[in-house]
Order: C-alpha cells, then structure tokens, then sequence
C-alpha cells in the first residue's frame, strides 16, 4: 500500500512542446492518500488515460516525478513498481485454470505452494470464486474473468495500488451492478489504494472516495461525489456530472442578486465585485423548481420525460434549455410558466470557474 | 405499415435462440428491445431485417408473407454497435451511397444528403473522412446513412454503446426526436433499462430468448407482467421477498403483517413473490403504514446526489436508492421501511396479480 | 451459423464446380482407371483388378521410400516448427525494422522450387561452389554426391532455408493479434519471459501454428523438385522420396499400372495424415475449452 505522489506531473507526446495546447497532460500537483479509492473521469481524450499509464509505467513522463510513498518510481518499468491492472478486456490466461490464475504472480514470486494454495483460498472466497477454482478461466463469463484480473492483483500482498482501466465496459447491465458492489465492498474491507478510470459517471461516483475530474489534459477538480454534485469549481464538471448535467445562464450579479435576461434571481451569498462579461449562474435541475406564481423565470415546457423513477421536464427559456427533474410520485403543476431555484443551490461561474461568495 | 411476426422461432443446431414469438410493429413507432446479452435481441432483429429465416412460422409485411424474402429485397437499413462507414469516402460520399445504388437524380441525391447531415449536426463535416471525426460523430454518420436511404424498417443494434456515457445521454435524448420526424418503423435493441425509458415508445422486454412483455415502455415499467420482466426491466435491480397471503392479512416472516386491502383482498390465501423497486426502499419514513425490515448493511455507494445502500434481507440482496448522501457503517443492522402500496405481487408462477396503485394510475 | 437460402447462390459457385472437375477430379479418375488395368501401350488394357495395389504395398522399394519419406518429413518439421516460433518472436513488432524483416523472411517464399535447387546445388559443389569450396578448404569432408550423410544434409537444411520463413511468417501474424494488455499483465504478475511464451503466446498462436503444421506436412510430403535437382534421389537411392521414386516407376520405366496405384496409395496417407493431425489438433482445443 502506497501514498502516490503526482510530483509536478505533466506529458506531451512531442519532442519539443510549445504551448499549453501541446500537453496531453497539463502541469499537476497531487498527493493520493494511501488506501482511498480514486476514480479519473473524464470524456475521450482527456488525458486520462495518459495519466494511467503514467503511473503504471507504460509512459516515462516528460516532466515531474511518481512517487510511491516517496521514492521516486517515474523511470521504473511496470514489473518493479508493485502495482495491479484491471484491463478494459478481461485478461486471463486461458489454457489455466482459476486457481493457476489466481497462483500465477505468487508462483513467479518464487511463494511456497501451501501459502500460495492459503491466499488463493482466500481471495477467491472474497471474490465468490470458489467454485470455480477448478475450471480453465477461457470459458467464463466476462465478469468472472474481470474478478480473476482482479484477484491475480490482490493475491499480491505488496501491492502498492490497483489501476482499473474501464473494466466494466464488457459487463452487461444487471451483473455491473453486483461487481461494480462487488468492488466497492472489498475497497472497503483492505483499504488498497486504487485507481479507476472511466467515462461513466455513475461508476466513477460510486466506486471513488474521491473523484478526479478532467477535461482537455487538465484536472478541472479533485473531490468527494458530494462536492461534485454541490458545488461544481468549473461548468465542465457541473455539466458532466448528473444527468442531466447542471442548468447554466449568462446572468449578471450584483451582490446577492442576479439578473438572467432581466428577471431577478435572489442568491444564497454575496458576491461584491464581480464584473466581466462572462458571468453565469449555475442550477442543477435537481434543485430547480417548476411553479405557476409570478415569482421566477419565465419557461415554456417543451417536453416531459418519464424515466420511471422522475421525470425530466424539458423547458425552453428564452432559446435556451433549461431541465426540471421531478421525482417520481410528486404532480407536475398543469399550469407551471416559471422556475425558481434554491438560492443556497446556486452557483456562480465567471470564467467557467466557481466563485466563492461571502455569507449573506 | 406494418411487419408481423407470426410464430416464429430460431433454431440452430440444438440451440433455441428465439421461443415461439408473435410481434407486430407499426409504422411511426419506435420499439425497443431491452434484454441482457444473449437474450435474443440481435437474433430477432435478423429475422426481422431477413438476413436469418425463421425456423417456423411466418413474417408478414403489409399483410404480405415475406419469410424467406432476401435482405436486399426488403426496404431495410441498420446501424451496429461499431461504428460502421466507408473509410475510404467522405462523410457526404458514406451518406450519399445509399441514394446512388437507388439511382436518385443528382440535384434530389443532394438535397437529401444536406438534409439528413443537418438533422445529425453533420453539416459542418461532410468533407471529412469518418475517421477523421469522433465516436459520436461517426455513428452520426452511420445514422445519417440509414435514415437517408427512407427505409420501411431501421434496426439499430446498440447503437450507442461504445460512446462516452455523456455522449449516449445527449444522443438519447435526440433519437426520438428524430424519429419522430420519419414513418419508418424503428427497432431499437439495447441492455440497459435507463436506455428504454429515455427512448420512451413501447418495449418488448426479451429473457433467454422469448419476448415476456411487449407493451409501451412506461406500462412495461410500471405493470410488468412477470418477475421476469420486471427483472429485465430495473436498473438498479429490483428487490423481491417472500410473502404469504393468509385471511386478511400479508405476513412477511418476522412478524411483519400487513392488511390485505384493494386488490390484494381478492387473492387466494397461499405464497407469493413481493417485489419493489429500490426508490421505494426507504431508510427513513414518516408515520404510517410502512412494512419495517431488519437488515444487514453490505455497502453503499454514493453519487453525490443520491446513495444506494446495499443490504442483505434473509440472504436475498437488497438495494435501496435514497436522496442526499447515507452512508451505515458497513455489517451493522439497520431498519429499512417499504411501503406496501408500492408492492408487486406475483403469484407461484411469477405472474403479476397486483401491482401498486400509483402503477394504474400512471 | 447463418443458414442461407438464397438459391442463385449455387449458380455462382458453378464455374468452380466445373473447374474443380476438369482440374482435379477427372485427372483422379484417370488415375484410378489406370490403376486397376495393365496396358502395353497401343491403347490395349487388360483388367488386373486390385493386383498392382498388393505389388506396391508389398514392395521393398515402397516401404524404403515410404520410410525415408517420413524420416524426411519428421526432420524437417522438427526444426521448421520451434526454428520458425524462435525467429517470429524475435521479430521487429512495429518500425522500419518490422518491413525490412517481413520483406528479407518473404524472399525465400518467392524463389521457384526449382530455382531453389539449382541455387544449392551450385551452392554445394566444391569445385566452384561457395559452401562446397569453403568447406574443401577449412578441409571438411563435404561431398553431397558421394556421401549419404552429406546429400541428406543438403537437402533438409535446403528446406529448412527454403520454408522456415512461411511458419516464421504465419506466427509473426498470430503474435501481432495478442493485445497488448496482455504482456502488461503478465509483466504485472511478474512473469518470466517463458512464462509469457508458454501462457500467452504459445496458446494465441496454437490456431495459426496448425495450419503451418499441415501446410508444412503436406508440403514436405509431396517434396519432389528440390532433390531432383540437387540429388536425383541419389547417392544410390538414398534421398528417393516418394514422389521421387513414383516418376522413376512412372516416367524412367514407364510402369503406367503400379504407378498409378502408387499414386493412389501416396494420396491416401497424406490426406489420412492429415486428418489424423487435423484431429487430434482440434480436439485438444476442444478440450482445452472445458
């Protein structure tokens, strides 16, 4: 187990790069605490992925140093850094059985074989293997060999992380649920340092204690799912995390107020001082209301979505998209023509990136 | 417009891959198949598109029998989960070429490809390569393709599953639209529950081959007609325990009783299959009638915004799907609340005989 | 999986039917026609039945040249095979270097069989030769025209040179279709480089390595060019495969009954040997399933 240090972090794939726009990681400083579940989310070519294989050591960084628990790794190749990889793809070795599977990196660690037979009991019993201990692994099911991925990295006491790239990609919906629990359960149970990254979400929400949100090669923000959701630090991350993601207006604020084409929105905080032209509000629709007063901003409701648990109400405000969720159960007013927010909900975004305000 | 199944089946070798199935599509609809892999989808789609012949029984199109009709033959366009264009054309070029092999004069051919590149936001890449252009943008292509061509029938065989989670949210919700705006008859194959219910149109909910509901998607959700379907159709899972009906009451094992009112009043006394989505598992609940069940807490997993707590109830898995952030520490023993109006009842056979009230409602 | 009921498609395989016919089968006829009668020429055929089948299978010269054959084959498969594996996995996986190697393994694959033979036999001699002067000079005793030893030498290393490039080749395909996840992980479990071979090259090549097993098989089988040109089957009879020794019966002593029957009997082990490997290979797959 492992703290990992991302120590001034940055790549281009160029020799030479120029600008900003050459890196396909831009400059980071992070310190990932030893034992905590970490998830990489971001959309294709985020430069996730550079990130990963920076630190399983496919990729030597162009700038800035790994350290696990402080010794420099960068330059180490991947068998001497003591890490795991769960693949998109499950990787088993076909022509063995589970068991050979499982003993594989303790034999190659040269392991005595009743300790060997001890651990792979073990983790098999943890992962629900055990019947299948005796079968090759070629002819299981993807989540079955997703598992035996899984347990081939955490036979290995030594292990200073576990990278997971993608691996619920093959997986049909109903088994994500359980191994995705799976997952969840055994990060909880040894506390290994683990590293998951994905496009998805809700996978990289509720497998991570902390979630590592980045766009274009750069980490837009670092926090617990609870952050993310509440208080999104750029628009980027308040529109890829929720579905649908956040509502966000040009507005203009003055103090406590804010104008959104005219009408008057009241916040939960000051905001002194803020001017430029590119000042937004940000609402989840979570925590945008429909109503028929005169309070609020004017919509027009274009159409409603039911998803069964709540519905989606889509509704035009002047040209723009603005979402409404209502949970399952509660009436939408026939006559709803206006939203309101929660003032203590609402986000302020000059630049893209969160404003903090003062209390009111 | 119409195609029909009649009857058919799929064997191949000693494999059944479709059960007897009758289905009847009509045209202006849009028709999700929801099933777990292998459970028939694409099978059906092939027998639907022509491309397999039916072990038994017929396919009518328009009240005309088209078993065995080659594919070429039949009006019919499909999109595959892999994102399918010729390289080696332009995106106008991959659009076009259904248009070509029909023969559409020139200045007609061109209309139609602006017009369909429009609708797919296609516009401003028709000069490209298709692998010049991003995942989204090129199953873009591939749509455009075969919407373009004004087929009778457009299969689309997962189509957005291997684009980013956020991309396939925003497709979602712009398929229908598209479709809304062709009569074709559409069959849209998918795992995924959340997928179904944002596409809306009707459902046919598939299991080891044999279709176990077919209805539209808001009434397969709320009134599934089997455990099965209701299975099928839940994502997260839905919860199931046992129940007995004995007089006027429904005993749940631990001294949980409830009274037998409405519907229920009717059923024979005996044992049943209680089932309930995970929204309607609470952690915590007001006064009133509320079926309380001691459980043991595996894990829960948060979203920021919502939680589900995972729980064993007598060694059958729970989950519940709660607002804000819950997290019990992980084996203690907690209480969780259902309220028995949103039960589904099903009898010894798994058939429904009672589901919640709100479900006629809706 | 997919049955096809398109009638019309017959019609398209038609001209491959008719020249299958006119290529293989009717020329197969012949022979079985041949096989079963006796004819001193001037088109007069007598009716001897299964006779020359009980003379050849009976024949000492058979059972030698059917003995040397499997000893020839058994040789060169022995080294084609592992020598082909090696040089795959040694192989350039991507850059200049992966072209100029496919390029330098292919050309080998190019020379016509008779060409081939030439190129050895002048290669061999050791009055002008390269091999055959080199090694008078160091003073080995090197003369593939007197020595049996030396004959057989030439002509399985020849083979080797000639054909290990197609396994090497057919190998170097299968290697380059393992992902690479793969070789990630097994440096990740900490895996030897044998290890790597044995767990994950070796099974993601088994398919492509059967079809070079019988390609090679039936190949070295039916080996006749080669040694006709740098040996003719000689010293003495020492290198007389069996396609060798056919054209000797056939042509050189126009024995048209025996060897038609020989001819029969030769196309019935190669397809039998094949279908025993073919067999026995897929059935370890099969089991390898389970």
């Amino acid at each position: 187990m492992a703290e990992i240090h991302l120590k001034n972090l940055a790549h281009s794939y160029l020799p030479h790069p120029a600008g900003s726009a050459d890196y396909a990681l831009k400059k980071i400083d992070h310190v990932w605490e030893d034992g905590k579940a970490y998830a990489l989310l971001g959309p294709s070519g985020c430069g996730k992925s550079t990130l990963l294989n920076i630190i399983s050591g496919l990729l030597i960084p162009s700038e800035g140093q790994v350290l696990f628990d402080g010794k420099d790794v960068s330059r180490l190749p991947t068998e001497q850094r003591h890490i795991a990889q769960v693949f998109q793809f499950p990787v088993v070795y076909d022509t063995m059985t589970v068991y050979d599977n499982l003993a594989f990196p303790l034999r190659n660690r040269g392991h005595d074989e009743d300790v060997i037979a001890t651990r792979v009991k073990d983790i098999a019993q943890m992962l629900e293997l055990t019947p299948d201990l005796k079968k090759k692994a070629r002819g299981l099911t993807a989540d079955a060999k997703q598992k035996i991925s899984l347990g081939r990295g955490l036979v290995r006491q030594s292990v200073a992380a576990i990278l997971f790239d993608e691996p619920l990609t093959v997986i049909d919906p109903h088994l994500k649920w359980m191994l995705r629990m799976q997952l969840k359960a055994l990060h909880k149970q040894l506390n290994r340092t683990m590293i998951y990254v994905t496009h998805d979400q809700t996978e990289a929400l509720t497998f991570a204690d902390k979630v590592v949100v980045m766009y274009d090669g750069d980490v837009v923000q670092m926090g617990t799912p609870q952050e993310l959701f509440e208080r999104p630090a750029h628009t980027f991350v308040g529109y890829f995390i929720g579905s649908p993601g956040m509502n966000v207006l040009p507005a203009h604020v003055d103090g406590a107020q804010a104008y959104v084409e005219g009408c008057n929105v009241a916040l939960g905080r000051g905001y002194p001082g803020i001017s430029g032209s590119n000042v937004e509000i940000g609402v989840r629709p979570e925590f945008t209301h429909l109503t028929s007063g005169r309070e609020g901003l004017p919509v027009t409701i274009k159409r409603i979505e039911d998803i069964g648990r709540m519905k989606i109400v889509r509704a035009d405000f002047f040209g723009r998209e603005v979402n409404i969720t209502v949970p399952d159960g509660q009436p939408i007013p026939l006559d709803a023509n206006r939203i309101v927010f929660d003032p203590s909900r609402i986000n302020i975004y000059c630049d893209g990136w969160i404003v903090n305000g003062e209390a009111a | 417009m119409t195609l029909a199944l009649e009857d058919v089946t799929l064997v191949v070798g000693n494999d059944v891959h479709i059960h007897q199935t009758s289905l009847t599509l009509v045209a202006g609809t849009l028709n999700v198949l929801l099933g777990p892999t292998l459970s028939g989808k694409t099978s059906l789609m092939r027998l639907m598109a022509g491309l397999d012949r039916p072990t038994t029984g017929r396919v009518i199109w328009n009240g005309t029998d088209v078993t065995g009709v080659a594919v070429q033959k039949r009006n019919v366009a499909m999109v595959y989960q892999q994102f399918i264009n010729y390289p080696a054309m332009s995106v106008y070029d991959n659009i076009a070429s259904p248009l070509r092999l029909a023969g559409l004069r020139k200045a007609d051919l061109d209309r139609k490809v602006r017009e369909s590149a429009e609708m797919m936001k296609l516009t401003a890449m028709l000069d490209r390569k298709p692998l010049e252009l991003s995942g989204g943008q090129q199953q873009r292509c591939a749509l455009a393709r075969a919407l373009v061509k004004g087929a009778d029938l457009v299969l689309l065989d997962e189509p957005l599953a291997n684009l980013d989670y956020k991309l396939r949210e925003e497709m979602r919700s712009e398929i229908p639209k598209i479709f809304a705006e062709s009569g074709s008859i559409f069959v849209y194959a998918t795992t995924e529950p959340s997928e179904a219910l944002l596409l809306g149109g009707k459902t046919a909910s598939l299991f080891e081959g044999r279709v176990t509901q077919f209805d539209a998607t808001l009434e397969v959700y709320r009134r599934p007609l089997n455990a099965v379907t209701a299975r099928v159709f839940s994502d997260p899972p839905m919860n199931f325990v046992s129940v007995a009906k004995a007089g006027n009451k429904l005993l749940f094992g631990e001294g949980q009783s409830t009274a037998a009112v409405g519907k229920l009043a009717s059923l024979e006394d005996g044992r049943y299959l209680a089932g309930f989505r995970p929204n309607h598992l609470v952690l915590e609940c007001d006064e009133g009638d509320f079926l309380n069940f001691s459980v043991e807490v595996t894990v829960s997993e948060i979203t920021g915004s919502e939680s589900f707590v995972h729980v064993i109830h007598g060694g059958e898995r729970w989950v519940s799907l709660v607002h804000e952030v819950h997290e019990p520490e992980i084996g203690s023993n907690i209480t969780v609340h259902v309220s028995p109006a949103h039960l589904y009842i099903f009898d010894e056979n798994e058939n429904l005989v009672a589901a919640p009230e709100f479900a006629a409602a809706a | 999986m997919n049955k096809t009921y398109n009638n019309r498609a017959w019609l398209m395989v038609l001209p491959v039917v008719i020249l299958v016919a006119f290529s293989a089968v009717i020329p197969l006829m012949t022979v079985v026609n041949y096989s079963v009668q006796d004819t001193f020429g001037n088109n007069e055929f007598y009716w001897v039945g299964l006779e020359w089948y009980t003379e050849i299978l009976n024949s000492p010269r058979f059972h030698d040249a059917l003995l040397r054959q499997f000893f020839f084959t058994g040789v060169i498969l022995s080294i084609e095979i592992p020598l082909g594996i090696f040089v795959a996995l040694h192989m350039p996986k991507k850059g200049a270097w992966a072209s100029v190697c496919l390029v330098l393994m292919a050309l080998p694959l190019l020379i016509p069989w008779n060409v081939v033979g030439t190129i050895w036999q002048i290669f061999g001699r050791i009055d002008i030769g390269l091999l055959g002067a080199t090694m008078e000079a160091i003073g080995v005793d090197y003369n593939y025209t007197q020595n049996i030893t030396d004959a057989w030498l030439t002509v399985v290393v020849m083979d080797v040179w000639h054909w290990t490039s197609l396994v090497a080749l057919l190998c170097y395909a299968g290697l380059q279709s393992i992902p690479d996840a793969y070789f990630q992980a097994a440096k990740i479990d900490g895996a030897s480089r044998w290890a790597v071979f044995r767990y994950i090259e070796l099974p993601k090549m088994h398919r492509v390595l059967l079809i070079a097993f019988l390609l090679r098989f039936m190949d070295s089988f039916m080996i006749y060019t080669e040694p006709f040109v740098v040996t003719g089957g000689g010293p003495g009879n020492s290198t007389t495969l069996l396609s060798l020794d056919l054209v000797k019966m056939a042509i050189g002593q126009f024995d048209l009954g025996p060897a038609a029957a020989f001819s029969i009997v030769y196309f019935l082990i190669i397809l039998l040997m094949s279908w025993i490997f073919y067999t026995a290979m897929t059935n370890y797959d099969k089991g390898e399933q389970q």
